[in-house]
């Protein structure tokens, strides 16, 4: 590749043709603060609409200072990155920003968190010296997100992520100068409209004008009452990335240590959502098994792939873009899902609880567990399965609200019956998890050999949309792993047009799978924290004796128990749901 | 947002329009151009359903609906006054003459009278900036208007005589 | 226009048209049917004259009798007098306001003597809406010669030499831009011509669309055969319904004669053009924002580079050119790039089209050699200013623009020396000022305007232009400080030096030209809380001056809210509680006993 050469700040530096100044500054260590622009670099996730102007640099020989972040370096470029010309202009570029941004940093959500407030840090702002209207919205408040577009600095990530990397179309900047907002259709609130609650946008939003609806009151104050039995349930994503609010390496896994808070918090039985994914894999592999067998038999109603239904994001996408293929995922319940239904049946009455003094509260990666735990399907008589769903962030609240020191923690283990899991539960958090698991008993159950290996790394990666063929002792399985709704929906239309040949196709909505949800620890566009992330989910299964759903004894147990077998009636009642056609259909009179 | 229905006649112009233009989602603003013709303004459901037919979200139709001043989501007053505040006419006193029918019509810039006579809208240069200030009713040009005309011009359309006698 | 002997040519401009010059082409026609003259005598509609101030405007050829602010009603005396008795009509014929003397002939009217049609060289002298008329004035013949006689680059080289540079604003080099364009390599390209005419009191480009469409359709042609398109777009504002239609019956009679579509003129060139709309936004006359309004999408300008000429319309390398350039252009090719050159200054070739307006004498669409003063402009084809007032300022460029003041009026104008004196080109609007006018108050009005129009994308222009005007609304309500005078300095700088595109990039112009001009102005607002020209109505009273009140009580019946009191052959008072600063008494008072103070 061509090499050019420019200087910086007085410093030579050789950069590949092509590089933005930003990248070049980096090169040499010399940092130029952004605030709109974004890049997840492993995932081809870039934002740079060159719009907020606080990366701005002066180049020689240049009328108007250079956006660093849009503006490619050239052969001979000298840039000077902080004159008082280049400090004076992004001193008061961020002013401005101010000027038009609500004083509430003592009570916001982002608070510690903010890009904005950062800024204002390193810029030393003490002192407005523009003051006028202020853009005024009305909050927005859905199952899952709150938007505040007060505090919206129109970097446009959210309008990126949902519209190029989601595919879902929610949001659009709307009107034009000062009253340019980023908004739903109509000025509608979010739940009007298709959003799936991926939390995407909530992921990648630099201030506090889109945050998760917070749930931590409710979940204190059903700890603190004595008539109930409050029960916490771990996704596998969330020990991968909660020691990030801690002060831990992003990567680190804490599951010891999480469940440690968790009993310290007081919650009475600490289980894990791993469990309740071997059981999602018992019933979804079941099922695979299934409609592959009949399928191969020539039987035409079976309609194949089959595709993988554990994220609810997901299961909202295509209820409302694709519901003409609304039989095609798996009817099998999220693993949330699938817990709560056990807790408040199983669980309660072998503990003998009425389910209506049963808490089930999920720590979950994900915004849109808040979402479909709310789902009217999933409540007996009005009482959820799962009472309240909180994310990882809001977890790492508690624990520093309850004043734990969580690095001083020492680590602990999941209660029985629903702590139990294999490494196949474990890796749900990341994409291609959930195939992998499903592969590693389906293949056990239908060959009825054991695995030669464990580690399927051809299903695993960080790629958009990634496919494996899987030999089933001489059938080929043919398996198809897409993260993010648009990758998603590539796979999807070619389902839709009859050009898709896989046998399965695993869907996660976040871009990484859970480990990216946007209920974990702000990445601030940092994609190496995914990595690690991932990287941590891979270790955790490794280091497990058990590594296969069906061998976790306490689910061979259930079933023994409880259940029957998979796909059994019961199964069938408390594990597996049906899903919506929510299209909208144009009201027309006649 | 209280829902209308939208009429067969309307839905059929939309997918007629739509289809005109091949369903392309690059001729939106041609298809919107074209209802509005129509129909006299774009409201949530027509852009709805122009989302529909050109398959592209209701989020970016209404983003562009929001960014066009051309466009509207209100119907407009029988009368619609454009009052042109382009420079030429600025500077020869079309401020004034804005604020009065403001005044005398009791509504803002972007309104329409309680009994959907009139609607006010302020553009830029009708290209008559001979004529300035220009006041447009509909498509009639009223040119050199003063303050004190305003009063007659719209008693013109009030009494609903729209006289084509000078 | 060969076979009748007579012509009558009304203006149908937007101008014209919109004091009923429809009405007196039927009414012309009507007599002339009715005094059997129909064959003799041809009553044709064209564009714009240029002299709007004085519509509706008839003029009779051969012998260029010119008649102004004609009403349909003498259509029949016009037929009467000129046509069958052959002499001119004398109550119709311009009177030169210097001396009162009648004119009859055009070409000996002040406001046209200085004037030199380049790409004006057909509005009002052809019918838009008949191509034989301009295939008539060596129409196409440009394009043929080119597709015949010359390769792209040899009419690229033509253009270079011309010297022409870009009309819409920038005034970047029109033969380069298509150099440029010509060569990148790409299976599809587009010629794109800017039609969006922003600048709110210029209207050149919609005139030239009204009256002579074919020159824009000619050149579009030669610059696809240049850099090797054959696609082209017209991006118009839909608030120009007639050039629209004129432009469309253009595109249709030239695609009839085979002047567009497969094969042009048996040469194998493949040529198409298509039109789309804006729909009210300034800022799509940027050329990126221009390109995404074309894709569908809401009109925001994107970071240049790449520019259009690379990565434009649909990602292909698209030339944005405006209406003006591709006017000059089949002339050009006829004349020769020598001839072009050898008009305007040093460096700015040809003329520019100006829509002069505002506090002159004659409003209307001029078209100068570049090298002209601002004096001969506004004193000269403009017959100075209106009332016997004083000339304060003219702001060039409109919102991106700024003021220029007596000192300047000798500068020659071109590209160069208005960026030196603080204004720019821009597409072409002159608004000229007088001592009435507030300096505050029009920086206000222009700023209010890119306020309005700015995108919102970028922090500078979404947020910095709603301070600066805050500070200005400020200083015209007299709540201003000195203080507020200096951060709209700090600030109108960091607009400039940092906005994305090219509207926020020069929105601060009105505000930093105004300052460096009229500073005085701004003081007299902060400090004494005074508006010199009086027009801040807050700054202002109205008051009635005893010794000139006859009580007619004209005032009192007109007052809108009744502020007036007082009885019939007395004094009348102002209630200054009540009064709204509307103006009408001190308009209706015939004893001039009501004054600002
Ligand atoms: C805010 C803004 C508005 C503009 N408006 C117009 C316009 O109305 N018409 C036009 O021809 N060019 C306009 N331009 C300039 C165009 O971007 C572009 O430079 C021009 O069309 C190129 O054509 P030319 O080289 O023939 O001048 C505008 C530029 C800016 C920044
Ligand atoms: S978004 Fe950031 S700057 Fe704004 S109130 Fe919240 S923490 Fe403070
Ligand atoms: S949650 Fe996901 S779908 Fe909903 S607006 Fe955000 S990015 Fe779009
Ligand atoms: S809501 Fe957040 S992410 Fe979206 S534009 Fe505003 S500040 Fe950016
Ligand atoms: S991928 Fe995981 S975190 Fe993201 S929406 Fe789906 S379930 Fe939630
Ligand atoms: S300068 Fe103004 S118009 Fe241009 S991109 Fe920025 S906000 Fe938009
Ligand atoms: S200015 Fe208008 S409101 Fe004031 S006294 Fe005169 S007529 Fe009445
Ligand atoms: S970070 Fe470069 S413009 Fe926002
Ligand atoms: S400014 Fe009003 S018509 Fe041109
Ligand atoms: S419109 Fe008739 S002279 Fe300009």
């Amino acid at each position: 590749m061509d090499k050019i050469k420019l200087t910086i700040d007085n410093k030579e530096v050789e950069v590949a043709k092509g590089t933005t100044i930003l990248d070049a500054a980096k090169q040499i260590g010399v940092h130029i603060p952004t605030l709109c622009h974004m890049k997840l670099h492993d995932m081809g996730i870039e934002n740079k609409p060159g719009g907020c102007r606080v990366c701005v640099v002066e180049v020689e020989g240049r009328r108007n200072l250079a956006p660093a972040c849009v503006t490619e370096a050239a052969a001979g470029m000298n840039i000077n990155t902080h004159s008082i010309r280049v400090i004076n202009a992004r001193r008061t570029v961020t002013e401005l920003i101010i000027s038009d941004h609500p004083f509430e940093c003592l009570t916001c959500a982002k608070s510690g968190e903010c890009e904005l407030q950062d800024l204002a840090h390193q810029m030393g702002i003490r002192e407005i010296h523009f003051e006028g209207e202020k853009s005024v919205y009305r909050e927005d408040t859905s199952p899952a997100i709150i938007r505040d577009m007060d505090k919206c600095i129109m970097c446009r990530r959210c309008e990126m992520m949902c519209n190029e990397v989601q595919t879902v179309g929610v949001l659009s900047a709307i009107n034009r100068g000062f009253y340019a907002v980023v908004s739903p259709p109509f000025e509608q609130n979010l739940d009007h409209s298709v959003c799936t609650y991926c939390g995407q946008c909530v992921a990648v939003c630099p201030t506090g004008a889109l945050t998760e609806v917070d749930h931590t009151p409710a979940v204190i104050r059903a700890l603190s009452d004595p008539s109930k039995t409050v029960v916490v349930q771990t996704a596998p994503a969330v020990r991968a990335a909660l020691g990030e609010e801690f002060g831990f390496e992003p990567g680190t896994l804490v599951t010891g240590k999480m469940v440690a808070a968790l009993r310290r918090l007081g919650f009475n039985y600490v289980f894990d959502t791993d469990f309740a994914a071997d059981l999602t894999i018992m019933e979804e592999g079941t099922e695979m098994l299934d409609r592959l067998s009949r399928h191969l038999n020539g039987d035409k109603t079976v309609k194949l792939p089959i595709l993988t239904s554990c994220c609810p994001a997901w299961v909202k996408f295509f209820e409302h873009q694709f519901p003409d293929m609304k039989d095609i995922p798996s009817s099998a319940k999220s693993p949330q899902q699938m817990f709560g239904a056990i807790a408040k049946s199983y669980f309660a009455e072998k503990q003998n609880i009425n389910r209506k003094d049963l808490v089930v509260v999920s720590v979950m990666p994900c915004l849109a567990k808040k979402y479909e735990s709310s789902r009217d399907e999933f409540a007996v008589d009005g009482n959820p399965d799962v009472d309240f769903a909180i994310s990882t962030r809001e977890l790492a609240a508690l624990i520093k609200l309850a004043n734990i020191e969580f690095k001083a923690l020492p680590e602990e283990d999941f209660d029985h019956p629903l702590g139990e899991s294999t490494g196949a539960g474990v890796i749900f958090g990341t994409t291609g998890g959930v195939i992998e698991a499903a592969v590693r008993t389906a293949y056990e159950l239908h060959t009825k050999k054991p695995l030669p290996k464990l580690n399927f790394d051809e299903l695993r990666g960080m790629e958009g949309v990634r496919e494996a063929t899987i030999d089933f002792d001489g059938l080929p399985i043919r398996i198809g792993i897409a993260h993010g709704l648009g990758n998603a929906r590539k796979l999807l239309e070619d389902i839709r047009s009859g050009k898709s040949h896989f046998h399965a196709i695993e869907i996660m909505s976040c871009p990484g799978g859970c480990i990216g949800g946007g209920g974990q620890p702000y990445h601030h566009g940092n994609s190496d924290i995914l990595i690690k992330r991932q990287k941590a989910i891979y270790q955790e299964d490794s280091m497990k004796t058990l590594r296969k759903s069906h061998e976790n004894p306490y689910i061979v147990k259930l079933y023994e128990e409880f259940l029957g077998h998979p796909m059994s009636d019961k199964a069938h009642h408390l594990l597996h749901t049906s899903y919506f056609d929510r299209s909208k259909h144009f009201e027309q009179e006649d | 947002m209280p829902k209308i229905k939208l009429t067969e006649y309307a839905t059929n112009l939309v997918k007629e329009i739509c289809a005109k233009f091949n369903n392309n989602e690059g001729e939106l603003i041609n298809v919107l151009h074209q209802v509005q013709n129509k129909l006299g303004y774009l409201p949530a459901e027509i852009q709805e359903l122009i989302a529909q037919e050109l398959n592209i979200s209701a989020a970016k139709v209404y983003g562009v609906v929001t960014f066009y001043s051309y466009f509207t989501m209100k119907p407009q007053g029988e009368f619609p006054i454009s009052v042109c505040m382009g420079t030429a006419c600025y500077v020869r006193g079309a401020e004034q003459v804005l604020d009065e029918i403001k005044r005398q019509l009791r509504i803002d810039v972007g309104e329409t009278t309680p009994d959907g006579k009139f609607s006010l809208s302020a553009l830029r240069c009708v290209g008559a900036c001979g004529l300035a200030p220009v006041v447009l009713v509909g498509e009639k040009v009223h040119g050199r208007v003063a303050t004190v005309d305003v009063k007659k011009i719209l008693a013109e359309y009030k009494s609903g005589c729209l006289s084509d006698k000078e | 226009m060969a076979e009748n002997k007579m012509h009558i040519l009304v203006c149908g401009g937007t101008g014209c048209r919109a004091s009923q010059s429809e009405q007196i082409v039927n009414n012309l026609k009507a007599e002339l049917e009715s005094q059997n003259l129909e064959n003799d005598v041809r009553v044709l509609t064209t564009g714009c004259f240029g002299f709007c101030e004085k519509g509706p405007v008839v003029k009779v050829v051969p012998d260029n009798t010119f008649y102004t602010e004609v009403k349909p009603s003498d259509a029949i005396d016009i037929v009467n007098e000129h046509i069958v008795k052959g002499r001119p009509l004398q109550r119709l014929l311009y009177k030169n306001p210097k001396n009162n003397y009648k004119v009859t002939n055009t070409a000996s009217i002040d406001f046209y003597k200085k004037q030199v049609r380049i790409a004006l060289r057909n509005c009002g002298f052809v019918d838009p809406e008949n191509i034989d008329e301009y295939i008539g004035r060596d129409g196409y013949e440009a394009l043929g010669k080119c597709l015949s006689d010359y390769s792209p680059s040899e009419v690229i080289d033509i253009i270079k030499k011309s010297g022409l540079r870009g009309r819409g604003g920038g005034g970047f080099p029109t033969g380069l831009k298509w150099e440029i364009t010509s060569k990148e390599k790409n299976d599809q390209k587009y010629v794109v011509c800017n039609a969006d005419e922003g600048d709110p009191g210029a209207f050149m480009d919609r005139s030239i669309l009204e009256g002579d469409p074919h020159s824009v359709i000619e050149a579009m042609a030669i610059c696809g055969y240049c850099i090797g398109a054959n696609k082209g777009l017209v991006y118009i504002r839909a608030e120009y319904p007639l050039a629209i239609n004129r432009l469309k019956i253009a595109l249709s009679q030239a695609s009839e004669y085979g002047l567009l579509g497969n094969d042009i003129m048996g040469t194998g060139f493949d040529f198409d053009i298509e039109i789309r709309y804006g729909a009210g936004a300034f800022v799509c006359g940027e050329e990126t924002a221009l390109i995404h309004s074309m894709e569908g999408s809401r009109g925001e300008p994107t970071f240049k580079p790449p520019f259009p000429s690379v990565s434009g319309y649909l990602g292909k390398p698209t030339n944005v050119n405006n209406v003006e350039t591709f006017a000059n252009v089949p002339v050009i090719i006829n004349k020769g790039a020598e001839w072009f050159s050898s008009i305007g200054s040093e460096n700015s070739k040809g003329t520019k089209v100006f829509a002069l307006a505002g506090k002159v004498n004659n409003v209307g669409l001029i078209e100068v050699p570049m090298g002209i003063t601002l004096r001969e402009v506004i004193f000269d084809i403009g017959g100075g200013i209106r009332n016997g007032k004083k000339f304060k300022a003219v702001q060039t460029g409109g919102p991106s623009g700024g003021c220029l003041t007596e000192k300047d009026l000798d500068i020659p104008i071109d590209y160069d020396n208005l960026i030196k004196a603080g204004s720019m080109m821009g597409s072409g609007g002159m608004i000229v000022m007088d001592e009435d006018d507030c300096m505050v108050s029009i920086a206000k009005f222009y700023l209010e305007f890119t306020l309005d129009e700015s995108c919102g994308k970028c922090t500078p222009c979404r947020i910095g232009n709603k301070r600066l005007h805050e500070i200005l609304d400020k200083i015209t309500k007299g709540k201003g400080t000195e203080q507020d005078l200096e951060r709209l300095k700090l600030l109108s700088n960091v607009i400039k030096d940092t906005s994305l595109c090219g509207l926020g990039q020069t929105s601060p112009n009105p505000v930093l030209s105004t300052l460096l001009n009229f500073e005085d102005e701004y003081l007299a607002h902060v400090r004494e809380g005074k508006c010199p020209a009086g027009q801040c109505k807050d700054l202002l009273k109205y008051e009635i001056d005893p010794d000139l009140c006859t009580g007619c009580t004209l005032c009192y019946r007109n007052c809108p809210v009744g502020a007036i009191s007082g009885e019939k052959k007395s004094v009348h008072y102002i209630d200054q509680s009540i009064c709204i600063k509307c103006g009408v008494c001190f308009q209706k008072c015939k004893f001039k006993a009501i004054s600002i103070v």
